[in-house]
């Protein structure tokens, strides 16, 4: 618009970077200050989980602080070993099996109600407020009113039942909400063009709206994994008598005070960095193969 | 074959609803009607109409002190994860200037948020203890002669953890929103001779209002619900609306436990749909 006389008279590349006012000429203090503040963010983000992960690997003599005693991997034995620390096997399979279950719900369905949302309908604020109000609900109030309602109607509460649906109650709102952010992006040309060759809806959806959305339907998968699989306040009251693996973690906080608890912590976590560099690397190499594709057209 | 249009939302929907009414709409109609229920005492409901549990509620000292001491962790919490979230994004988006190198600082503060949060809230235990790493390193500096008592199992570290959880529910959605201001408006008014401060205030903060509200309701709505940060982190010492809640259920006092969700949940939603009132956050998200 009118930048273009100015970029007539000075070398482009300078205006650009003169003009953004924190970034003009040399870094101004704030820039100091700020990443001063951010390096310190970083630190206390990482720095507690790294020194359990460290002390997770201690010999038989080890404590719950530092310093370290030996190194060994004696507690990772332990926990999967020992009666006290409960069924930590049992809890980390129902707890994929389930994480998996959920991922696969939310995926489907959260795309389902972002493309309702995309035009307005008839009750689209009802739906949408439920959807925050089910987001923001205390995790346990509704978890127990889960668990009174299968009392209610007779079905006895369990991980695949009633904690299924409680998870999604959380993981839906959320996954819809990514949704939001990932169509936000989308192109309805592309779908236009698609009807003008004559392609059916469910052809649209299948050929031109997923793949075109695929990274972001990666982002919700992620989401609905570890969210799942994280879950703590509304399973509690409405996973039965066998604990998923985020309530075996909350019973060892209060009942085990040996670095078994920290060795839970880095498995845990292991697990849950290789779903995220998975997910990750999904999404890059989609967008790779993408680039590689519009580069040979 | 035709389906009109909003018959064909509704087939969109439908799945999402079929969660929704199960999950979320039944369930708190449950808690309302324990709510006004009698308790016999041994788990039992006496279905007859009471008041009686929102009396004991809204007028025992106990409670009073217990939604205080939740209102005053939600605030602590909500202000610095503000503080925080705010100016990391901001630096993030105005002051690292390669964009690949943005999105890399960026993806480094999500990380642990796909973490089990009670892992993270826990790694904080060998650095606040008595023996832990920040005494020992204060007492061997000897700035201090005795361990600080006040690090765990205290108001800070129930702060600590939640800061801890929940900035980056604040930095994601503020980043967002920042990210989407046009960088032309900036320079437009850095020519027109704003100060930094001026551009902050006039431009950066109001067009980052959706983000700071979405990451608000977030923040607020996790901690008010919350009861295991404040348990475990304040060693007991102190409680939480929901965590008094959690008791009154495990000795089967469902009606009184009921009447005090309900009053909670009512506050809850009158914040967010305070905060909903001031943005728009449907159209900005969708938009």
């Amino acid at each position: 618009m009118s930048a273009t006389p100015h970029t007539a008279v000075m070398d482009p590349p300078r205006v650009s970077k003169k003009a953004i006012a924190p970034s003009r000429g040399g870094r101004p203090w704030t820039f100091y200050v700020l990443a001063a503040l951010f390096t310190f963010y970083v630190i206390a983000l990482y720095g507690p989980m790294i020194c359990i992960y460290i002390l997770s690997f201690q010999d038989v003599r080890g404590g719950l602080v530092f310093p370290m005693k030996g190194l060994s991997l004696h507690w990772f034995v332990d926990l999967f070993t020992q009666v006290r620390t409960g069924d930590v096997k049992g809890a980390f399979d129902r707890s994929i099996k389930l994480a998996i279950v959920v991922t696969a719900i939310t995926v489907v369905v959260s795309f389902m109600a972002a493309m309702a949302f995309r035009r307005r309908f008839p009750g689209d604020n009802i739906v949408f407020a439920l959807m925050i109000g089910s987001l923001v609900a205390p995790g346990l109030v509704l978890g127990i009113g889960v668990g009174l309602l299968f009392n209610a109607i007779g079905i006895d509460t369990s991980p695949f039942g009633s904690a299924l649906g409680a998870q999604l109650s959380w993981t839906l709102p959320f996954g819809v909400l990514v949704m939001f952010a990932v169509m936000s992006r989308f192109n309805p040309a592309w779908e236009e063009a698609a009807r003008d060759l004559g392609a059916t809806t469910w052809q649209t959806i299948r050929l031109v709206i997923i793949p075109v959305l695929a990274p972001g339907l990666v982002a919700v998968a992620l989401f609905g994994f570890t969210l799942s699989y994280d879950e703590f306040a509304r399973t509690l009251q409405t996973a039965g008598p066998q604990n998923t693996l985020p309530l075996e973690i909350w019973s060892m906080t209060l009942n085990v005070t040996s670095p078994s608890l920290y060795a839970l912590g880095t498995v845990t976590t292991i697990i849950s960095f290789v779903i995220i560099a998975a997910a990750l690397g999904t999404i890059v190499f989609m967008q790779r193969r993408r680039s590689a594709r519009a580069n040979e057209n | 074959m035709t389906i009109s249009r909003p018959i064909q939302s509704w087939l969109y929907i439908s799945p999402l609803m079929l969660v929704l009414i199960p999950f979320f709409v039944l369930p708190i109609l449950v808690v309302l009607v324990a709510s006004v229920f009698e308790t016999d005492g041994f788990g039992g409901l006496i279905p007859t109409f009471t008041l009686a549990n929102y009396a004991t509620v809204l007028t025992s000292g106990l409670t009073f002190n217990l939604y205080l001491e939740t209102i005053k962790f939600t605030v602590l919490t909500w202000f610095f994860t503000l503080l925080l979230g705010f100016f990391i994004a901001y630096f993030l988006v105005f002051h690292v200037r390669n964009p690949l190198l943005a999105i890399g600082l960026f993806l480094i503060c999500t990380v642990p948020f796909w973490t089990s949060n009670i892992i993270r809230m826990i790694s904080w235990i060998p650095l606040l203890g008595k023996e832990g790493l920040i005494n020992s390193a204060l007492l061997r500096l000897g700035l201090i002669r005795e361990p600080l008592e006040f690090l765990l199992y205290s108001s800070f570290a129930v702060v600590v953890a939640y800061v801890h959880q929940l900035t980056i529910f604040m930095i994601v959605p503020i980043f967002n929103s920042m990210a989407r201001i046009d960088k032309r408006v900036i320079e437009a008014a850095v020519d027109a001779g704003a100060s930094r401060f001026d551009i902050m205030r006039l431009i950066v903060v109001p067009l980052s209002k959706s983000g700071i509200a979405l990451g608000s309701i977030f923040v607020i709505s996790i901690v008010m619900g919350d009861f295991f940060v404040t348990k475990v982190m304040s060693g007991g010492g102190s409680a939480s609306v929901v965590g008094a809640f959690y008791e009154d259920i495990s000795v089967l006092q469902y009606p009184g436990a009921a009447a005090s969700a309900i009053v909670l949940t009512v506050i809850l939603l009158a914040v967010v749909s305070f905060i909903l009132r001031t943005v728009d956050i449907r159209k900005e998200i969708t938009q």
